[in-house]
Formats: C-alpha cells, structure tokens, sequence
C-alpha cells in the first residue's frame, strides 16, 4: 500500500491505496467521485478525461500514485455555484444524449478552450479527437464548445 | 409560473435530461456500491472452437475470492438463453448456456467464473483457473459453413444452417423473362459493433429471507429482463424488480437477454448476497452482440426506360454461434424493405441463417432495414448508370407518387404517407446538386486526381415496431403494445408512467410536451418515470423507433382518458353540463359565463378530496392507457452526398452532405435533429470507417477502439439538415419514429458517392467500409491491376 495525497474537487484526502490503482478507480471507488465513467480498458475513449493541475487526462492512464499532491477537477468540481460555461453550452445546444460521454468532454472542451481561446470547427474537431460520442455525431458538441469560448472570452 | 401555455408540441425545449448529466451526478449500475458486495468477473475462451475441460479449484484459494464455478459446476442451476422469435417451425436453435460448458464456440464465450471482494482480486483469480482446450476445427466463412462435409459449430445439430426462409409476391418468372436490363449485384454488410459508450454492468441484490431480487442493468429492455430472468430461474416475477438506471446508450446492443445478467442474478441467489459485474471494453468487442453481417445476392429486372419489373434477393445471415434474443429475426426484419419507395411487379426474398463460430448478432440501429435500404438504394445506382440516367431521374420513374398513398406495396406493407417528391426537391436544392454535378463532370474532365462524386439515397423504413397479430403471425413470443399512466396529483403536478426506457433518446423532455398540451399544464410541471419494473409496471421497452411512434400515443391516449375524467368532473362541481365546458390553458370554462371556471389543478385536487364525485367516478385523476398500434408507420426522406475520392491514395473525404427527412410531426425539433446526426455518424462509420473483422483462427482482429475506429469529431463533417412533413395516418398523433432513420439512410448515400467517383475508372463497386485500401483495391481491379 501507498500513501498519496490528492486534493478531489477542492477536498483534500490522504488514502493509502494499492499502487497498481489507475486514478480513475481511485476516484471512483475511494473518493466517492462517480461522475467520472470508464469507456474502455485501452485509453482511446476519453470518457474518464478530469484536470490535473488543470490540464486534461485521461485518468485511466495515470496511476494513483502519479497524481499524488496534485489538484484533480472532476465534472463534479467544475460548476462553481452556477454552471460552468461549457456546461451550460451542452446543454443549450443539445450536444448530449446518453451522457456517457459527457463528463469527459466537456472536461476536455475545457482545456482545449483554455489552450485556444477562439477555436476554428477544425480545430475543435481535431482537438476532442481523444474524446469518442457514439449517439451525437458531434455537430451539436462542436457547436457547444465554440459557444461556450465565446462565452468565456466575453468573461474574462 | 404563468398558466398560459406556449404551445409544447413543436417546441425545441431543452433537455430536462441533461441537469445530472453535465454535472456527474448519475447513477450508472456501474456508480452503485451496495454494502456486502461482491464482484464478478467471467474468464473467456481465448479460442474460437474447443472442448473444455475447466478445473476452478485452485482459484477458489486465491486473495478474496468467494466463489468460482465452471460452465460444468452450474449446468443444472443455469438455463439456457432465449431466442424470442422462431423464424421459422423447422428452425435450429441449439441450447445456449451462459457459461459453456463442454465446448467454446467464439473467442469471447464464457466458461467459468470467479467471484470475490474486489474486481481487481476476481480479474487476478482468473489466472488460476486450470483449462484444457482441446482445439476443434473453426468455421468462420458462411458459405463455408454451408458446404458439405464443413466443420460444424453445434455437432449435435448436424447443420451449421439455421434457418431457411422464402417468400415471392407477384410473378416473378414473368418480370424477369425478356427483360431488356437485368443487373446482378453481391454486396457485403460487414459484421460492425455497436459500441455504446457505457460497457455494460449488471448488479444483482437479493432479500435472502424474502426470495426478493433488485436488478439493476445497463439494458434497453428492463421489462423483458424482468420476465426472462423469472422464466429461467424459477423465481416469481412479483419478487423481481429491474432498474434501467442511466443507461449510456444501447443502439440495439442492450436488447438482449445476457449471459451475464442471468449469471448474476444466479450467484446472488446462491450467495445471498449483491453481486455486480461490469464489462471492459476488451469484453465488450466479443461478448455484446455484433450487427449486420449478411452476404446479399441481388438481381433486378428493368424495361429499357429503368421502370423496375422484378427484384430478387438471396441473403446468407450470418447468427454467430448463438441464437440471442432477436438473431434470427434481424435480416427477416427487411424482408419487406428491399423494395424501397418503388413500384415493381414481382419481388422475391430469400434468407438463410448461418452459424460460425463468431460472436452472436443481433440487432444493430436499424437492424435488417440499414441492409435492405442500401442494396436497393444501391441497385437504383447501378440501374441508373447502367442506362446512363441520373440518379435522381431514375428514382423519380420508379417510385410512388405523392398522390397514390396510402399504398400497398410488393410485399405487402401499406405505406400510410409520404411525398418523396418534396423531400427530393428541398434536398438537390439545399445541395445545389446541379453545380455539383457541373463541377463533377470538370473534374472528371481535367483528369483531376481527386474526383468527385455524389451519392443519393432515397429511404423508407418501417418504424413503431409492432402489430402485435403481426409479430405472432411470424412467430414473435411476444406483442408489441406500449403502456402509460398519466396521474395528476393533489398539488395539480403530473406524473406520466411509461413502458418504453430511454438511453439517450429524450424520452422525459418529448414525454412532457406531449403531457402538457395535452393536459395544459406547465411543462415543468410534469415528470416522466420510467426503466423500473416496481414504478412502471407494463411496457415492452425501446427499440425500432417504437418509442414515440407507439409509447408516445398510449402517453397522449392516456392524458385524453384524464382529460376526459376531469372535464365530467369539473361539469359535476359547477353543476353545469359538459357541454357547457370549454377547455384551454388547463382550465374548464362554462361558456358564457365569465369567471366561472375550474383549472385541471383544482380538479386534481376536489378528484383527491373525493368529498364530491359524480355517481359512480373512482376518486383521483389518473387514468392508464395500453396501445396496440394498429400499423406501423413509415418515414422517409432523401439524402444527398458528396464526396472527393483521391484517386492516387484511396483516400475519401465527405465534402457535404445533406438529409432531409419526413418523419411526420415533431414533438422537440432539436431532439429529432440530434437523432439524425448521430444516426448519419453511425451510418457513414459503416460505410467508411468500421468492420468487425476475424483472422482465420477466429479472432477478433479489431477489438479495441483504436482498431475497430469508431469515428472521432475530425472524420464527421457538419451535416445539413431539413425536414418535409406528410403525418403519417397510422396513429392519431402523426409521428412516425426517428432513431434510426440517419443510419438507414445515409450508408448507401456515401457509398453511392464513393462508386460514382469512380465510375469513369470502370468501378461498379467498393466493399465497406470504403477505406483507402479497398478504395484503392477497387480501382485498381477495375483497370485490371491485381489487386
Ligand atoms: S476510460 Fe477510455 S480513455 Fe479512459
Ligand atoms: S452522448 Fe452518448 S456517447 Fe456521447
């Protein structure tokens, strides 16, 4: 077992944990962070895609361990009183259906606004290229994402 | 909240779905923790035929292992799976147990499983599990398969064919004799994987003293999980309930009867306690039911003008090496497709089932129709270049006018309405299919390396699965009504309980606009409960785009019968007739008296109160409704698609593309719009992109995401979309279904696209998914290079 340190959604927690255990179980089944999903067992989906420090990973490919002393936002963490911009732009532009995917692309959607400010359609698409949808052919997705820029640089 | 209603039906009103959703705060079956619970995990044949012989003694001694078992250990306590629809009285349907028990058949078929505290310490134990696999020979290729003296995948069968089905309506020895144009075409529908985002999960926690089971699925049918988990284990339904929880999308894959969920539910009877097991991906690639995979030979019989005078169709159906709920059925599901949007004089249809030694299929998003709709749709092409006709122009000369509906046609469905004529003129012009035809021939011209080419495809396809005495007279177990209850409460909030469960679709947000219409309530003052066997009882769940095509007309019939029972009563409290009540924006008015009125919610309440009812009412609004619908329903539209081929590289680009749908009238406009897109995603995945593909051993070669390819936001373009709308007649509220219509219609429209770039080179076809290589393939064998 391992001691780590790992501040969740602003909640700090020391936890010992197997050093085998991916983040993304470690936030499911320790911390209680179940808006996180898993899509696959090979890191092509993006489904589990948090900050670490503010950037996006995919927590299926960090273990635990690496992420000791670091700062994780989940979906959980991201509205700050209201809705995150790009939350809100989701769903003004219906750009979910099932869901499932949903967590890990607007966590995503977030860096990728941070990284471009006013991003092309091109580069939205080839930006979320780690991020797969199955239900919404991601049009409505695109939209969303150059939306909610907008919306960001307006508020900044 | 204001009590004037905006009109509900036809709005575009954002998704009350959506607020857990964007937030995290779900309940996937995969989130619940339940105190006591152990994990399962399965341990599956790496092989694609074998005798087994599984020893699990050394794992039961392994770190936190509670309990494991061989397909051999639990023969007795497991029933075999069910196949729901016997195609045909002389079919073969070999037992299918969860777990093997003395052969493998696929690579991917469970033969044993251990259960322990964790997940992780139940995958570990998997290692000390002791199999002999003694290989038997493998049969992947049907036509193989149906050879003499093939291997066979169930020995005791004595036949790898499963079913043989025939039916032919008109003369069709006449259609074809001196037909002045015959044209033969095989295609191939590549075996693909549905790949919902959500693996599937299954948590089972029983009431040991009570014999009580709670189920908790990733599933797209909780009610028939319900009766089939009854039906194999002996225990009552009353003690059983099934909970759709959010389910991360299904597309066919999550309507089905699991090994693993009557797995579950079998150990936690043992156990007495929860057990859970979810799906990685890797398992999910072999061990959730595959889609499509038919091989279809075709022959159409024209006049020297292109009319169409007979169609001939042989299938060969792949079924893998199991029958699952629906496998049969799938490709006898487009048995009355192939015909398309067109007149014709004589048609025949010929499918026969075939086992190999593969993953199960079953249904896919469209399952049998997506088939049916691009062998026609492609055929029309060829007809059309064969005669050196435009596309367009040849469809026109074949299909049914706008004035002829409803009409019956070749094999038998009455279409109830449409008007491809208007879906054909909005769509060439949103396309300006003129310009790009110019622009074709330029390019064809100048030798320009990158071609263009312009695909169309003019769809139908049958939604609101189903007449119930249809589905019997093809030897469906069970019907195809759909149920509600529609309750207004005390404080004037309605609750609509219904039989269909969503995953994706929208269900609780269209459901409301129908309910507050109906009902002139506020649109948030509605809730829609569904996918629990204890809340919503009756329902036979969501497939086919029978969701608001049949579910969404018992919800609104239902709301009518309340409607109805608060109107007696709100005559009865103002002591006027019926007849004097007028009804709009939830209140009863008496005519001519001003000021005398009684909203809906004050009839909720006084209907509660019961302090005074009419002679004979029942206390309380609530009313259910069952519908049986009397037809199907039938939507169609036309899709345009252009796209550059480059012809030195293989390569496909999809330049625009363009749908316009009729699916008769809209509750929510942007939900529709959702369902087009993705259902165009998935249809162009299968004409681009996708193939569940095997290696002669039998294993799946493209079974993770990165080698199977589901395409990613950069290889979709932005689809143009519009709609024309005839309602259809079949129901009262003129919907006809949109779940699967993108995918039917748009395959054949990029494939067609992708062969009439490469026309001029002498192309007649390009395999799916048309990637570079089988693009390039395709040239190249076409100007008499081996390939
Ligand atoms: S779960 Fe698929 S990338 Fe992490
Ligand atoms: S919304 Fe279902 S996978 Fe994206």
């Amino acid at each position: 077992m391992t001691r780590i340190s790992v501040s969740v959604d602003g909640t700090e927690a020391v936890d010992e944990i197997e050093p085998r255990t991916l983040l993304v179980q470690y936030l499911r089944e320790q911390r209680g962070r179940t808006g996180t999903p898993v899509g696959c067992d090979t890191s092509n989906c993006g489904a589990c895609t948090v900050l670490v420090d503010g950037r996006a990973v995919k927590s299926c490919a960090l273990l635990a361990v690496q992420a000791d002393g670091a700062e994780v936002t989940t979906i959980q963490g991201l509205a700050n009183g209201e809705l995150h911009p790009m939350q809100k732009a989701f769903h003004e532009h219906h750009a979910l259906q099932c869901g499932y995917c949903t967590p890990g692309m607007i966590m995503a959607a977030v860096d990728l606004v941070g990284e471009v400010a006013d991003p092309s359609e091109q580069q939205v698409r080839e930006g979320l290229e780690g991020n797969l949808c199955r239900c919404t052919g991601y049009q409505n997705i695109v939209a969303a994402v150059r939306d909610a820029a907008a919306e960001m640089r307006g508020a900044s | 909240m204001s009590t004037t209603q905006e009109q509900e039906v036809g709005a575009a009103r954002r998704r009350k779905e959506d607020a857990h959703l964007i937030t995290g705060q779900t309940t996937w079956t995969d989130n619940i923790q339940l105190p006591g619970t152990v994990h399962a995990a399965l341990l599956r044949s790496p092989m694609a035929h074998a005798r087994i012989r599984v020893d699990v003694s050394a794992a039961r001694d392994e770190p936190g292992v509670v309990a494991a078992y061989s397909g051999a250990d639990l023969a007795d306590e497991l029933a075999g799976l069910p196949s729901a629809w016997q195609v045909t009285p002389d079919w073969v349907a070999p037992e299918h147990k969860p777990l093997a028990v003395d052969e493998a058949r696929y690579a991917g078929d469970a033969i044993a499983v251990v259960v322990a505290d964790t997940r992780a310490h139940a995958v570990d134990a998997l290692d000390a599990i002791e199999v002999d696999y003694e290989p038997l020979p493998v049969v992947l290729d049907m036509e193989q398969a149906m050879a003499d003296g093939s291997p066979l995948v169930h020995t005791d069968a004595g036949t790898n064919v499963c079913f043989r089905y025939a039916d032919t309506f008109g003369d069709l020895d006449a259609a074809f004799a001196d037909a002045p144009v015959r044209i033969r075409r095989r295609f191939v529908q590549q075996r693909l994987v549905a790949c919902a985002m959500e693996p599937r999960s299954v948590l089972v926690a029983p009431v040991p003293a009570a014999g009580e089971y709670t189920v908790w699925s990733s599933t797209q049918i909780p009610h028939f999980v319900r009766l089939f988990l009854a039906m194999l284990s002996g225990v009552p339904e009353s003690r059983i309930r099934v909970i759709a929880p959010d389910v991360g999308g299904g597309f066919g894959s999550k309507l089905d009867i699991y090994a693993e969920e009557l797995l579950a539910f079998t150990l936690a009877k043992k156990l007495g306690r929860p057990v859970k097991w979810t799906e990685t991906r890797s398992e999910a690639f072999q061990a959730t039911v595959h889609g499509r995979d038919q091989i279809q030979d075709l022959e159409l019989a024209a006049d020297a003008d292109g009319r169409i005078r007979g169609l001939r169709v042989d299938l060969l159906a792949d079924m893998g090496a199991y029958l699952q709920l629906l496998t049969p059925a799938i490709p006898l599901l487009g048995r009355a497709m192939f015909p398309g949007i067109y007149k014709m004089d004589a048609y025949r249809f010929g499918c026969v089932g075939v086992f190999t030694d593969k993953t199960p299929t079953d249904a896919y998003r469209g399952a049998g129709r997506p088939e049916a709709t691009f062998a026609i749709e492609r055929m029309l092409d060829e007809l059309a270049a064969e005669l050196h006709v435009d596309p367009l122009e040849m469809r026109r000369r074949n299909w049914i006018g706008h004035e002829e509906f409803p009409y019956t046609q070749i094999a038998g469905l009455t279409y109830d309405s449409g008007n491809y004529e208007a879906a054909t003129a909005r769509a060439t012009e949103l396309f300006d299919y003129d310009g790009l035809r110019a622009e074709q021939a330029r390019r064809r011209e100048e030798h320009d390396p990158v071609q263009l080419g312009i695909g169309v495809s003019t769809y139908t396809e049958m939604c609101g699965l189903a007449p119930s005495r249809w589905l019997g007279e093809r030897g469906y177990a069970g019907g195809g009504w759909e149920a509600a209850t529609v309750r207004v409460l005390p404080t004037g909030k309605v609750e609509a309980v219904i039989g269909t469960s969503p995953h994706g679709q929208g269900h609780v947000t269209t459901f409301s606009q129908l309910v507050a219409d109906t009902l002139g309530v506020p649109f948030d003052d509605v809730e829609v409960i569904h996918g629990d066997t204890a809340a919503a009882p009756a329902g036979l769940d969501t497939y086919g785009s029978r969701s608001l095509a049949v579910g969404g007309v018992a919800v609104w019939r239902a709301a009518q019968r309340v409607l109805g029972k608060a109107k007696t009563l709100a005559a009865h409290l103002l002591e006027v007739s019926e007849d004097d009540l007028e009804f709009s924006g939830g209140n009863f008015a008496v005519r001519g008296t001003p000021g005398a009125a009684k909203s809906i919610q004050e009839v909720a309440f006084a209907a509660f109160a019961a302090h005074s009812m009419p002679d004979g009412m029942e206390p309380t609004l609530s009313a259910d409704f069952v519908l049986e619908p009397d037809d199907f329903s039938f939507p169609h539209g036309t899709h345009l698609c252009a796209v550059e081929v480059d012809t030195e590289t293989g390569r496909v680009e999809i330049r625009s593309y363009v749908a316009v749908d009729d699916v008769g009238k809209v509750v929510n406009p942007m939900i529709v719009e959702g369902q087009v897109h993705g259902g165009l995603a998935q249809g162009i995945a299968q004409a681009l992109h996708e193939v569940a593909r095997y290696d002669a051993d039998g294993n799946l070669t493209t079974g993770t995401m990165v080698d199977y390819t589901p395409p990613t936001a950069a290889d979709l373009p932005s689809f143009v979309l519009d709609r024309t709308e005839t309602p259809s007649t079949t129901n009262p509220l003129g919907v006809k279904g949109v779940g699967e219509a993108g995918t039917i219609a748009s395959t054949p429209a990029v494939v067609n696209a992708v062969v009439d770039a490469l026309r001029p080179f002498g192309v007649v076809d390009v395999p799916m998914p048309c990637t570079p290589e089988n693009v390039w393939r395709a040239l190249h064998e076409a100007q008499g290079g081996a390939a």
